[in-house]
């Protein structure tokens, strides 16, 4: 075992201080250790370096569909028992899976953390399919595509809005996966993908709630020090994005579309390692055009200024491994057609490049962002989400304990310096979403 | 002055943890009575506040005032319009959150403790003094009826609606609280101003609050939140029978996954076999994956992704609801084998080990519900909705652990009823019979 670190942090926000350590295991494996006595509950969190981008060209939904395979048997287990075992000591568990990760969680009794582990760590490496498992579990993901986005205009608009933002990068590629794709989902390639990427030297455990460092890592070093390396593991290396030299855009139509609305999407940069700079700009720049409709630019302009829209906001996540997305969406007032709606949206950016802007809403936002990390320590979970998410994201525990400070830094000019370099046509995809052509007439 | 009744040391005791929640009932100078959770270690407090009576109070042709109104209280009161309202509050880094329900409004509430008194001070003015400007209601109003126009299109509320109406026909819960295009176009800010002083009211308040807040300190708050509140409002609605057939409504819908919601007469919430349901329930469609339901239609045969049920005990009414989604090709498949566990649960019951586990579970993961300070708040706030003692946080898995496989098996043969059980399918499903009348 080696110690790489034992960090208190305390952040220079005011009243703010969650108890942070983390090691490596011998093997590989990443621990972060987050206390919180209050309550004798433990968050205990196992994350993969493994999403749907890391999938193999050709097997799309892979990546989620292990996720779901993941709750079947192993060599020792039976197929739901883990999942039962939680049930019975008063548990919740569950699962999810990104772009960037694919992570297993359980919520339970601090005391039941030694069992946890030793489940999580044999799914781990242990796991049992069977060829009916293939077949009926193939038919659940194919039914929670139908729910979630077959079933949803919106969300089948999202994945089209996404397939042409991407054009060379697999973040174009729907998390859950092209539905021909996943109908050809084998076992083959469920456990390829197993072999490879569920390792310890591709996992980081997270735990939180009301445990002691020293003794996470002794069970760390028992249940999962044992797990060998994958000596193959490959460079998460993604073919990137050619430079956009074209605005594209794309008309969606859908009968069950009940309320018109156009969405934009600019490729922008994520938080990088040592440089999270940009993205928290970017974080103020999505508040300042459409975060609250009462105070953002777009909010005034196209809700109270105008009658334009009844709905209005501006979108940025910055935690993705490659360049993400900034987003801005219009749903128009009755009666205001979609070319008057996104002039008046691109009226109002420009606008808001033109005018600066006001330091008084720039200390409002840092107000509220300081707050939020006081309210943020209420939730222990969500703090156990934040590293997860960061650290498979190809960030650092110390670029997660920076960020606070770095967005209580940003100033107006570093907003409008990133709002000048994203917000550009050129780098953009618009969506118009409709129910038929008629309206467009 | 605090006229303090109790401070309860109840120490929850479960199988798998332990877990101290010390809840004060606390009673204001002005008479209003609230539970509070004290807990100091972060500098800000969660208030829960529910009032009886919600959208049900609506008047004849109003339908989707107090849902309207309710949505107005965060844009401008007293000498603030809705932007400057909004500033306001940012400044302060509060959240606040008004909703309207079938039979309460809620106000839902975090400040820092820096600035409370400032946070508590703009809270109470939307509460008190909300201006409903024409320029906010029109706004607004632009939003709801954004909001009806797409649930006619979505599956899942398109079979709500036809689920309540056939079973609760004219009685307010039969429509939506939203309204209709036509009542929330027409209604006007003396509506708003009705529907606040009847929905607002002291004598059906109930308060939860956790934090970083001391009893005496919540006493002189809820004074000032909710001390100037008219005493009482109009009569609530008679209760309701629930007027369902046990036929099968299949409402044509152009989309791949037809969505089924499913359910028949259900059971009180004072009911003595209240327990008993709940166990019931937890078995058959309650418990994610470990239930019957999951197990049957999902983990053997794949033919959806999720499947669950709840008891709904409503303040007039009561109801056993569920709900499955498969592809227009299985869903006749999936309603068939929820008819047959249905039947064979009645018939047969549940078996002592299904009894024990889900025993197990529900009391193991009670203590983990006590998670943040709003989580807190909201329970707090639910128990004296429900007229349930604070002492119930300690007693409550004892309850739980008395109900025998006797008394389950009978609740199962008296609320399980096979051929009651209506369905409400929205697709195109493949196979399936339209026998609603």
């Amino acid at each position: 075992m080696r110690l790489l670190a034992a960090v208190f942090a305390c952040f220079a926000v005011a009243a703010t201080a969650e108890e942070v350590t983390t090691y490596q295991l011998d093997n590989g494996m990443d621990v972060v250790v987050i206390e919180d006595h209050r309550a004798p509950v433990v968050v205990h969190m196992l994350w993969y370096r493994a999403g749907s981008a890391d999938e193999p060209v050709g097997s799309s939904g892979v990546a989620h569909f292990l996720e779901h395979l993941l709750f079947k048997g192993t060599d020792t287990v039976e197929s739901g028992e883990f999942q039962r075992v939680v049930a019975e000591n008063g548990g919740s568990d569950n699962a999810f899976t990104s772009f960037d990760y694919t992570g297993y969680f359980q919520r339970i009794a601090a005391d039941r953390l030694p069992l946890m582990m030793q489940y999580e760590a044999d799914r781990m490496t242990n796991l049992v399919l069977t060829e009916e498992d293939i077949v009926t579990e193939r038919g659940v993901i194919l039914e929670e595509r139908n729910q979630r986005t077959e079933n949803s205009p919106g969300a089948l608009a999202r994945e089209q809005m996404r397939a042409a933002q991407y054009l060379n990068h697999r973040y174009g590629v729907p998390i859950i996966g092209w539905k021909h794709e996943m109908e050809e989902l084998d076992m083959e390639d469920a456990l390829s993908f197993y072999d490879l990427y569920y390792s310890p030297n591709n996992a980081i455990l997270v735990v939180a709630g009301d445990v002691e460092p020293a003794e996470v890592l002794a069970l760390a070093e028992e249940h999962y020090g044992p797990i060998p390396a994958e000596p193959n593991l490959p460079e998460r290396i993604r073919s990137q994005e050619p430079p956009q030299i074209a605005e594209r855009r794309l008309i969606f139509e859908d009968s069950r579309v009940a309320q018109p609305y156009l969405t934009r999407s600019y490729l922008a940069p994520e938080r990088d390692p040592g440089a999270q700079e940009e993205a928290a700009a970017l974080t103020y720049l999505a508040e300042l055009l459409g975060g609250s409709p009462f105070t953002s630019a777009l909010g005034i302009a196209l809700q109270f200024d105008s009658t334009t829209a009844v709905y209005s906001s501006a979108y940025y996540d910055g935690l993705n491994l490659d360049d993400g997305t900034f987003g801005l969406t219009v749903v128009p007032a009755e009666g205001v057609t979609l070319q008057e709606a996104e002039d008046k949206m691109d009226t109002a950016i420009t606008a808001f490049l033109d005018a600066g802007i006001d330091p008084e809403r720039m200390e409002a936002l840092r107000t509220q962002l300081k707050a939020s990390e006081i309210y943020a320590r209420d939730d222990v979970g969500g703090l156990a989400r934040r590293y997860g998410a960061a650290l498979t994201s190809g960030l650092t525990v110390e670029d997660v304990q920076a960020w606070p400070e770095i967005l209580q830094a940003v100033t107006a000019e570093d907003v409008l310096a990133v709002a000048e370099r994203v917000l550009d046509r050129d780098r953009s995809v618009t969506g118009w979403v409709v129910p038929n052509r008629e309206v467009l007439q | 002055m605090i006229r303090y009744i109790a401070a309860l040391w109840l120490t929850l005791l479960a199988a798998t943890a332990q877990a101290e929640i010390d809840i004060q009932e606390v009673t204001s100078p002005g008479g209003i009575d609230a539970w509070l959770v004290q807990e100091e270690s972060i500098p800000f407090v969660a208030i829960e506040i529910l009032i009886d009576g919600g959208a049900s109070l609506d008047l004849p042709g109003k339908r989707g005032a107090t849902n309207l109104m309710m949505a107005l209280l965060e844009e401008g009161s007293g000498d603030l319009g809705a932007r400057a309202f909004q500033e306001a509050r940012e400044a302060l880094a509060a959240s606040y959150g008004f909703d309207a329900y079938d039979d309460s409004v809620s106000i839902s509430a975090v400040f820092l403790s820096e600035n409370r008194d400032e946070a508590v001070a703009l809270l109470r003015q939307a509460l008190t003094e909300p201006r409903f400007d024409q320029s906010a209601l029109d706004r607004v109003r632009g939003q709801v009826l954004s909001i009806i126009r797409g649930e006619a299109q979505d599956p899942n509320d398109i079979a709500g609606t036809a689920f309540d109406k056939a079973a609760f026909g004219d009685h307010p819960y039969g429509t939506s609280i939203n309204g209709t295009a036509e009542s929330v176009t027409a209604l006007t800010r003396d509506d708003m101003i009705a529907a606040h002083r009847n929905a607002l009211v002291k004598s059906r308040v109930h308060v939860g609050a956790a934090g970083d807040i001391s009893a005496e300190e919540l006493g002189a708050l809820i004074d000032t939140l909710l001390g100037d509140l008219p005493e009482d409002g109009p009569p609530r609605p008679d209760s309701v029978d629930v007027a369902l057939d046990g036929s099968t409504t299949v409402i044509p819908f152009d989309t791949p996954q037809s969505v089924a919601l499913f359910g028949h007469e259900g059971i009180d919430r004072d009911d003595e076999d209240f327990f008993a349901a709940y166990l019931l329930n937890e078995i058959l469609g309650g418990r994610g994956v470990e239930s019957r339901l999951m197990r049957e239609v999902r983990e053997k045969r794949g033919l959806t992704y999720g499947i669950y049920t709840h008891l709904v005990p409503k303040d007039l009414a009561a109801l056993y609801l569920g709900q499955v989604a498969s592809a227009n090709s299985t869903i006749a498949q999936a309603i068939e084998v929820v008819r047959d566990e249905w039947a064979k649960l009645a018939e047969n019951g549940v078996t002592a080990e299904e009894l024990q586990q889900a025993k197990t579970y529900l009391t193991g993961a009670y203590p983990l519900r006590f998670d943040g300070n709003a989580e807190i708040a909201g329970i707090l706030v639910g128990m004296q909705r429900q007229g349930l003692p604070a002492d119930y946080v300690v007693n409550r898995n004892a309850m739980v652990e008395a109900v025998t496989l006797e008394e389950v098996n009978r609740v199962a043969s008296e609320l399980l009823d096979p051929e009651g059980l209506h369905f409400v399918v929205v697709g195109q499903p493949e196979g399936l019979e339209n026998t609603d009348q």
